[in-house]
C-alpha cells in the first residue's frame, strides 16, 4: 500500500509532450530525464512532483513513439503508478519493462482529481480514496515479477543466469 | 474455424495453433533499432552478457540524425559503430541509407510471413509486405538481443474492407488520416488492422507502405496487407530468404469489420496537436503556413516524390514558405534523381535533405519557432513535436503538401494538373 497525490490529465497524452523529441536522442541519467517530465504538457510538473505522486488520465495514455523515456522520466521523478482509462500498447510493455506500474481503471480515471489523496494496492489491485475505493485487474503474476524485479533488464539478468546455470549441470 | 495472417505468422513461429488472446514466445527473424541503438547498448551492458545471441538477427539503421548534428548525437553513432564491429553485426546501414522503415523492405528483411520487432513505434509498416511487425522498447529490444526471444500476445483483428476507386490527387494518406479522424487514434489500440476488399490490390506497394505505417497512429500493434501477386513481384530479387506467403482464411475470426468506400474520399488534413483531429482539406483551406515538409517514412517514397514535382515543376514555392524534401531512402532519392522529380523540386525552390528523420521527430533540420506553422506528409502532429511547443503541424498528403506550396497557404490538390 502506497500513498500519493493525483495530478490529473486527458485523453491521448502522447509520449512527445511526456518526453520531448528534442531530448530522445541526447544520452541521459534518469535526474536528468525526471527534469523533462510533461514538460510540454504540463511546465510545472517537473519542480512540484513529490515521491509516491500518482498520474491519472483519460484514454490512450503514452500514445506515440516507442520512446521509453516517455516511462522512464516519471519514474525518475517520483511517479509511483500511472492510472488511465486506457494504454497504448509500447507504453504500456515499456513502462513495465522498466518498472513503472500502469493501472487500468475507467472508474478511477473518471473520479478521481487532482489535488486527491489515494492508496494504491498493487497485489490487490485497489485505489483508496476520499472518493471511494476504485478496483483494477491486478497485473499477472509475470508481470508483477518484472515490476517486482525492478524492471526488465534486472528480471532477464537472473532468468540468464538461471540458464547458465543450468547448462553447466548439464 | 479459419484464422487470420497474425494468427498464422506468429502459431508457425511458436510451433503451434495460436489464437487471437494467445500469448507466445518466439525467436524474430529480425530485430530493428536505429539512432537509439546507443542507448540500447547501455542497457545491454547492464545484462551481464558479452555476447548478443544471434548477430545475424540485428539490423541497424542510423536515420535519426543524420548526419550528426551534434557532438552528442556524433558520440552515439561512434558508440553504435563500434558494437557492431565488436558483435560482428552484418546488417548495418549507416548515415548513407535511408529510413529504416523504408530500408528493411528494400533490402529485403521484411517478406511474407516474417516476424520483425523494432525499437520504433511505426516497425507496423512492414506488414505491407504480409510480414508481423511490431514496434518494442529500449529495455526490451536490448534483452531480445541477449535472448533471442520475446514474448507477445497474439491480437485480435479489426479488417478494413476497400472498396471503389480513389478520384485524383486523392490518396492512402488522405484514407489513413480520414480512417483515424471517424474512428479516433485509439480505433484499433492493441489489435491487428487487416486491409482488405476488392480494392486493397489495387494499392502500390509504396501506398500499402503508408498505411501500415499509419496503423501505428491508430494504435495497432501491427497492420498488414494479404501478399498478392503485386507485392511478390516487389520482393523478387529483394528478399533475402524463401517465404510462405501466408494469409487469413476466409472464415477467420476477426473482432469487427469496417467498409470504406473509397470513392467517396477527399483530400484530408490533421490539425494541431492530434493526429485524429481530422477535416476534409476544403474546410482549412486558405490558412497561412510557414514550412511543408515532403517526405519521411510515411510517405517519401518514389511515388510520393513524383506526385509533388508533378504539381510543382514548372512552378515556383510560394516565397512566405520553406520547403524540406526527405527521400525515404538513398534507393528513392537515386530513383528520384533519374526520374526527373527531385530537379522539378530544386527549380521550384525546394531543399533536399538526406534520407533520413529529418526534423519530423524534433531533433535537427528545419524546427520549428513558436508560432510557425508547418504541413507535413509526416504521421504525427503532436505539440511540440517538430521545435516549440507553440508552433503547430498539419498533416496531409504529398499533393496536398505540394499544392499548398504554391500558396503558401493550405491549398486542395484536386484541379492541379
Amino acid at each position: 500500500m502506497s500513498h500519493g497525490i493525483v495530478w490529473k490529465y486527458g485523453d491521448n497524452v502522447n509520449t512527445d509532450v511526456i518526453f520531448p523529441g528534442r531530448y530522445t536522442y541526447q544520452m541521459m541519467t534518469p535526474d536528468e530525464m525526471a527534469k523533462h517530465a510533461l514538460e510540454d504538457l504540463d511546465p510545472g510538473f517537473a519542480a512540484k512532483v513529490k515521491p509516491g505522486d500518482v498520474i491519472v488520465a483519460g484514454k490512450n495514455f503514452g500514445s506515440g513513439s516507442s520512446r521509453e523515456q516517455a516511462a522512464a522520466c516519471l519514474k525518475a521523478a517520483g511517479v509511483q503508478a500511472v492510472v488511465a482509462t486506457s494504454f497504448a500498447r509500447i507504453y504500456f510493455r515499456n513502462a513495465i519493462n522498466i518498472g513503472l506500474p500502469v493501472l487500468q481503471s475507467e472508474e478511477a480515471a473518471a473520479h478521481l482529481e487532482a489535488g486527491d489523496h489515494v492508496d494504491i494496492d498493487l497485489v490487490r489491485g485497489e485505489i483508496r480514496s476520499a472518493r471511494g475505493t476504485f478496483h483494477f485487474s491486478p497485473l499477472p503474476e509475470s508481470v508483477l515479477g518484472i515490476i517486482a524485479a525492478g524492471g526488465l533488464i534486472e528480471y532477464t539478468k537472473s532468468k540468464l543466469t538461471v540458464d547458465e546455470a543450468e547448462e553447466k549441470k548439464e | 474455424m479459419g484464422r487470420t495472417l497474425t494468427e498464422k505468422v506468429l502459431g508457425r513461429k511458436a510451433g503451434r495453433e495460436v489464437r487471437a488472446g494467445d500469448v507466445v514466445s518466439v525467436s524474430p527473424d529480425f530485430i530493428l533499432s536505429h539512432d537509439n541503438s546507443a542507448a540500447i547498448i547501455q542497457e545491454f551492458r547492464k545484462l551481464g552478457v558479452k555476447k548478443v545471441k544471434a548477430p545475424e538477427k540485428i539490423v541497424i539503421v542510423l536515420d535519426h540524425i543524420v548526419p550528426a548534428a551534434d557532438e552528442k548525437y556524433a558520440q552515439n553513432h561512434k558508440t553504435i559503430r563500434e558494437f557492431v564491429a565488436e558483435q560482428g553485426i552484418p546488417n548495418f546501414f549507416d548515415i548513407n541509407a535511408g529510413i529504416c522503415h523504408q530500408v528493411l523492405p528494400e533490402q529485403g528483411f521484411a517478406v511474407p510471413g516474417g516476424v520483425i520487432v523494432g525499437s520504433d513505434s511505426h516497425t507496423p509498416s512492414y506488414g505491407a509486405l504480409g510480414a508481423f511487425a511490431t514496434g518494442i522498447g529500449r529495455t526490451e529490444t536490448a534483452c531480445t538481443w541477449a535472448t533471442d526471444e520475446i514474448w507477445l500476445r497474439v491480437p485480435e483483428t479489426l479488417r478494413i474492407d476497400l472498396s471503389g476507386r480513389l478520384g485524383p490527387a486523392v490518396s492512402a494518406k488522405d484514407l489513413s488520416l480520414k480512417l483515424i479522424g471517424d474512428h479516433g487514434a485509439e480505433m484499433a489500440n492493441y489489435k491487428a488492422v487487416e486491409f482488405a476488399g476488392p480494392a486493397a490490390g489495387d494499392f502500390s506497394v509504396g501506398a500499402r507502405l503508408t498505411l501500415a505505417n499509419m496503423s501505428a497512429e491508430m494504435g495497432a500493434k501491427n497492420g498488414y496487407f494479404a501478399p498478392d501477386d503485386k507485392a511478390l513481384k516487389w520482393l523478387a530479387g529483394r528478399a533475402r530468404s524463401s517465404f510462405e506467403a501466408l494469409a487469413s482464411d476466409p472464415d477467420a475470426r476477426y473482432e469487427s469489420v469496417l467498409a470504406c468506400d473509397l470513392g467517396a474520399l477527399e483530400p484530408q488534413v490533421a490539425l494541431p496537436h492530434s493526429v485524429d483531429n481530422v477535416r476534409p482539406v476544403a474546410a482549412v483551406a486558405g490558412k497561412p503556413i510557414d514550412q511543408v515538409l515532403i517526405g519521411t517514412c510515411t510517405n517519401g517514397r518514389l511515388e510520393d516524390l513524383e506526385a509533388a514535382a508533378a504539381i510543382l515543376k514548372g512552378r515556383k514555392v510560394h516565397k512566405s514558405v520553406r520547403v524540406l524534401v526527405l527521400p525515404a531512402s538513398w534507393e528513392v532519392y537515386r530513383a528520384a534523381l533519374k526520374s526527373g522529380a527531385l530537379a522539378a523540386l530544386v527549380d521550384a525552390g525546394c531543399v533536399i535533405l538526406n534520407s533520413g528523420c529529418g526534423p519530423c521527430l524534433g531533433a535537427h533540420e528545419g524546427l520549428m519557432a513558436a508560432g510557425e506553422v508547418c504541413l507535413s506528409t509526416s504521421n504525427r502532429n503532436f505539440r511540440g513535436r517538430m521545435g516549440h511547443r507553440d508552433s503547430e503541424i498539419y498533416l496531409a498528403s504529398p499533393a496536398t503538401a505540394a499544392a499548398s506550396a504554391v500558396f503558401g497557404r493550405i491549398t486542395d490538390p484536386r484541379g492541379f494538373s
